[in-house]
């Protein structure tokens, strides 16, 4: 057959065959790949990732964990149960066993009591909730603060820029924890006091605990973002396509616009992703160190933080949390990983 | 006569990626005898690169063989493990790339490591290989030879890095030298230098040449043969007059059609050749370049054309010269 | 490269005295105190240890007999830990740290290193994925959570290790394990992309084409070029882990230098606060003098300015 193939004689070709082909046919034949823009192919590339999606899947389930199970969960996370306390996982107190007896249903202590008798299972979600939004909006914050830094600091240019950058260079020496500490006695009083004032109701629901979180991660994790943007908007300024842009004439505005901001957004996306499992880290720590959220609000820290002492008798109350904490900030991280991959593949460490 | 050093039969090479085989090869076949200067030309990724990389083994994964043999200087290139490539490597074959800006390592003296292939591949001391790489220096027209060796890439222009790639590439006289674009990357002035610098080695050293390029004035003047590739294919091959002078493929024509003229009329526009390339993972059951062809026929869309062959040194796969033949043959009966 | 150091070295001392400056002047205007806590000292008591200490003094002398104190090495008394001075606190504490900060240091690079070369060597296969996913857990597993999981299973739980103190070699094994979990994985992933990123490099292709087998590739060629980023991260880190991590300390009962600054933090002993605060700042400093020095040898392209 191959040899047939290839000798033209022997095949069926008549003087049709010799017409000349039409357009339409000729275009029949490019077989025109669908043209993709950046974001489908990115979107293509984070949906082929496996690892990312699976991390996806665990951060949606996290999320009903932490936003919609406690409102249904039949215990409150402040809710002392009387006679309940330090129950094992499953077990019931004598007094609910009681109660079954009397044929009334008790929902079972999932992951048992702590010492105040309050059901773990759902300190475990609060807990989840208030590390996640933690991240979450401590990220957001950093993106803010940072990335108008660092834009700032690019575009200006000259002694702006270096002065702006000594800044951030002396914000990276100093110890961390020494300011944390400072910050966080400092604005102990004085929030405290705003939070009392008519109008501030809110702060009191939030703990100004947790706002003096929030200001500690403004005032200091903005720094490497700062520089990220700063390094990007430089190279972006400098790039051949928007030399070419403004000697076409494009405004200041429309550069930004159209060549900043677009080339831009990937690396800012990855970047804020994988700083919610940064913010979520410290956070647990600053619990470790007894400067996380206010009892009886829970993180993750915190009950972890609290179960180190009894970790001999009750080993499940600090693998709980701990697990989450570990969870959480590993399908982040993979999850911004997977990202980076698809969306900003220069970005690397 | 001289021998043949390399014989390529039905060559056939795929890059097996997430998104399907892509066949940069498609039964690709030519020879050449010692001392040779084949030129292959032909736009991105026609797989004139390609063809070169196999010859060494360079076609790293995802890259893979899947038909044909390769013959060079008595080894069976396609059945041969890693470990015997490294043996011809750098010393019976070696290549220049196009970059030379990017192709040394930034952290050794230029010394370093050219004297590293030399001791790859003879029982020289080290000594005598600091020698030679002198002399090599020397050959290649670097002036202070001693002071150049033991200076880093980064502190040479990039005609004297090419210059560094060519003694690299020189060190153990190959049989035959493989130059990707080497010029591409460089000034005009120094792409006239290089050149003129590979003519005279060849002269010297008698090795084969296979000049990859886009660039047609770059084959006219320094090779013997040119083969003409389109999309993994030979679509035309002939000595250089041939094909300068009777192109027979209607790519070809389009090629040297699209080269400017001194002697044009001053009205006279550039032919560019209209359509894209073809994309190698869903490549047309017919002549690959069907789609872009002025005189495409019926039969160019469905069947793939056989060999013409035009004189003992010229051939071609157009079905416009198959149905010359059968007109001429038709005539006949 | 003399010219150079000494260059780093006036510049490392102008920041470290904005430092220890900014540090002064911060610590002192929070509110509250180093005596205000104490309820049982009377404020006739009180009175007597500000003078004793000179706190009483206003803020700006405080400051000048500071720095003029520290011009000589003389970083004061501790204001907390009674009779003894803030160089005789970190002469007994930095070496504590510094031995387990150096070890966990060594482990991390044994390890990462080759694991970040094994993972790019077998990129897209099961191994690399495997390693990817244990070093991504490395990063995302907070030191207080390990260690006391650690401790939990290897000192209470089997007892095969001691808990407390570092009195016997095998002391070292958790807390040096704890320590050196986030730098090896970061090491390892730091690597993996930087190889990968230098494999496919053009010099890396000559280097094939030269015949060079594939070991001499990685070890001459490839490792090289590849190393940079990781000396950049170890440097900074290595100098933060010295003056102690707070965390690993605590939980293992390790007398070292990162308890006492978090306990001087606490109780406001502003001289061990600005003692320990300057040491490490000096000791990034010169971390990043010596990452600059390693750079120049490594790679012949970096100009020091």
């Amino acid at each position: 057959m191959e040899n047939l193939k290839k000798n033209p004689l022997s095949l069926h070709l008549n003087v049709d065959d010799f017409m000349p082909a039409t357009n339409d046919e000729k275009q029949s034949l490019v077989v025109m790949r669908e043209s993709v823009n950046f974001w489908k192919d990115g979107l293509r590339r984070l949906r082929k990732n496996k690892i990312a999606m699976v991390s996806l899947v665990v951060i949606i389930l996290i999320a009903i964990f932490a936003y919609v199970l406690p409102a249904v969960w039949p215990y409150g996370y402040d809710e002392q149960i009387k006679y309940s306390e330090n129950l094992a996982p499953f077990e019931y107190s004598e007094k609910e066993l009681a109660r079954i007896a009397e044929g009334e249903s008790v929902f079972p202590h999932i992951l048992g009591t702590d010492r105040s008798g309050r059901d773990f299972a759902v300190r475990l979600m609060m807990g989840t909730r208030v590390s996640l939004s933690v991240g979450l909006l401590a990220s957001v914050l950093v993106l803010l603060i940072g990335a108008t830094y660092g834009a700032i600091s690019a575009f200006a240019g000259g002694w702006v820029d270096i002065i702006m950058m000594r800044i951030t260079d002396i914000l990276y020496t100093i110890p961390d924890i020494l300011l944390i500490i400072l910050l966080g006695m400092a604005l102990k009083d004085p929030l405290e006091a705003i939070s009392q004032q008519p109008g501030f109701g809110w702060m009191q629901k939030l703990g100004p605990n947790m706002i003096s979180i929030f200001i500690i991660f403004a005032l200091l994790y903005w720094v490497s973002m700062a520089r990220i943007v700063r390094s990007q908007v430089l190279t972006l300024k400098e790039s051949e396509y928007v030399t070419a842009a403004r000697a076409l004439g494009a405004s200041s505005g429309r550069i930004i616009k159209r060549h900043l901001l677009t080339n831009c957004i990937g690396t800012l996306i990855v970047t804020t992703t994988l700083q919610i499992p940064s913010s979520i880290f410290t956070e647990s720590y600053l619990s470790f160190l007894g400067l996380g959220v206010a009892a009886p609000m829970p993180s993750l820290g915190s009950l972890a933080t609290d179960a180190v002492k009894g970790m001999n008798t009750y080993p499940h109350l600090l693998l709980a949390p701990a697990l989450m904490i570990s969870v959480m900030i590993l399908v982040f991280n993979l999850f911004g990983d997977g990202l980076r991959d698809a969306f900003d593949p220069k970005l690397k460490n | 006569m001289s021998e043949k050093i390399l014989d390529i039969q039905e060559e056939r090479l795929s890059f097996f990626t997430p998104a399907g085989e892509v066949k940069a090869l498609n039964g690709v076949s030519f020879a050449m005898n010692q001392g040779d200067v084949l030129g292959i030309v032909g736009e991105s990724g026609s797989g004139k690169s390609v063809t070169a990389y196999s010859i060494m083994g360079l076609t790293a994964y995802p890259g893979k063989l899947v038909g044909g043999k390769i013959w060079f200087n008595g080894h069976q290139i396609d059945q041969m493990s890693e470990k015997e490539f490294r043996k011809i490597r750098g010393n019976e074959v070696s290549i220049i790339f196009q970059d030379p800006m990017t192709s040394l390592n930034p952290v050794y003296t230029i010394g370093n490591q050219i004297v590293e292939v030399i001791l790859l591949h003879t029982k020289k001391s080290k000594k005598e290989a600091w020698e030679r790489a002198k002399e090599l220096l020397e050959l290649v027209g670097i002036n202070e030879p001693e002071r150049r060796l033991k200076q880093y890439p980064h502190e040479l222009s990039g005609g004297m890095r090419q210059r560094v790639m060519i003694a690299i590439a020189l060190a153990c006289e190959p049989k035959l030298l493989i130059a990707d674009e080497p010029t591409t990357a460089l000034d005009v002035t120094i792409q006239a230098q290089i050149l003129e610098l590979m003519q005279d080695l060849r002269k010297k050293l008698g090795m084969s040449i296979i000049m990859i390029t886009h660039d047609l004035g770059v084959v006219a003047s320094m090779c013997e043969k040119i083969a003409v590739m389109y999309a993994g294919h030979i679509v035309e091959y002939g000595t250089t007059d041939e094909i300068f002078y009777n192109p027979q493929h209607e790519y070809t024509k389009g090629l040297i059609n699209s080269i400017p003229k001194l002697n044009a009329a001053e009205k006279e526009r550039l032919v560019p050749i209209e359509g894209i390339p073809v994309d190698l993972l869903n490549p047309p059951a017919g002549c690959p370049f069907a789609p872009r062809c002025k005189s495409c026929m019926k039969v160019c869309l469905r069947e793939m054309p056989p060999r013409t062959e035009l004189s003992d040194t010229h051939y071609t796969y157009c079905w416009l010269r198959q149905k010359e033949e059968f007109e001429k043959g038709g005539k006949a009966e | 490269m003399a010219k150079y150091v000494i260059k780093r070295v006036a510049m490392g001392i102008f920041s470290v005295f904005i430092v220890a400056t900014l540090t002064f002047f911060i610590m002192n205007l929070v509110p509250g105190g180093p005596f205000v806590s104490e309820k049982s000292i009377s404020a006739a008591a009180q009175q007597a240890l500000n003078e004793k200490y000179g706190l009483d003094k206003p803020l700006g002398v405080q400051y000048v007999n500071y720095m003029s104190s520290l011009l000589h090495g003389d970083m004061g008394l501790s204001l907390k830990q009674r009779g003894r001075t803030v160089n005789q606190i970190i002469a007994e504490k930095l070496p504590v740290s510094c031995r387990t900060a150096g070890i966990a240091v060594a482990v991390a690079l044994c390890l990462g290193i080759p694991m970040g070369c094994f993972s790019a060597y077998n990129r897209g296969k099961w191994a690399d994925n495997i390693i990817i996913v244990l070093a991504t857990c490395g990063i995302a597993i907070p030191s207080f959570i390990s260690s006391v999981l650690l401790l939990y299973t290897f000192g209470m739980n089997l007892k095969l290790l001691p808990t407390v103190g570092l009195n016997e070699p095998a002391a070292y094994i958790m807390p040096v394990t704890a320590l050196a979990i986030y730098p090896t994985a970061y090491i390892t992933r730091l690597m993996r992309s930087s190889l990968l990123d230098v494999m496919g490099q053009d010099y890396m292709r000559t280097a094939r084409a030269k015949g060079v087998s594939s070991v001499k590739i990685l070890f001459k060629h490839a490792l090289r070029n590849a190393i940079l980023p990781v000396v950049t991260y170890v440097g900074p880190m290595l100098a933060a882990l010295m003056t102690g991590s707070f965390v690993v300390e605590k939980i293992f009962t390790i007398p070292g230098l990162g308890r006492d600054f978090v306990s001087a933090i606490t109780n406001r002993d502003y001289t061990l606060i600005m003692g320990t605060t300057i040491l490490l700042a000096t000791m990034v400093i010169i971390a990043n003098v010596i990452v600059d020095i390693l750079y120049k040898i490594i790679d012949p392209r970096i100009k020091l300015k």
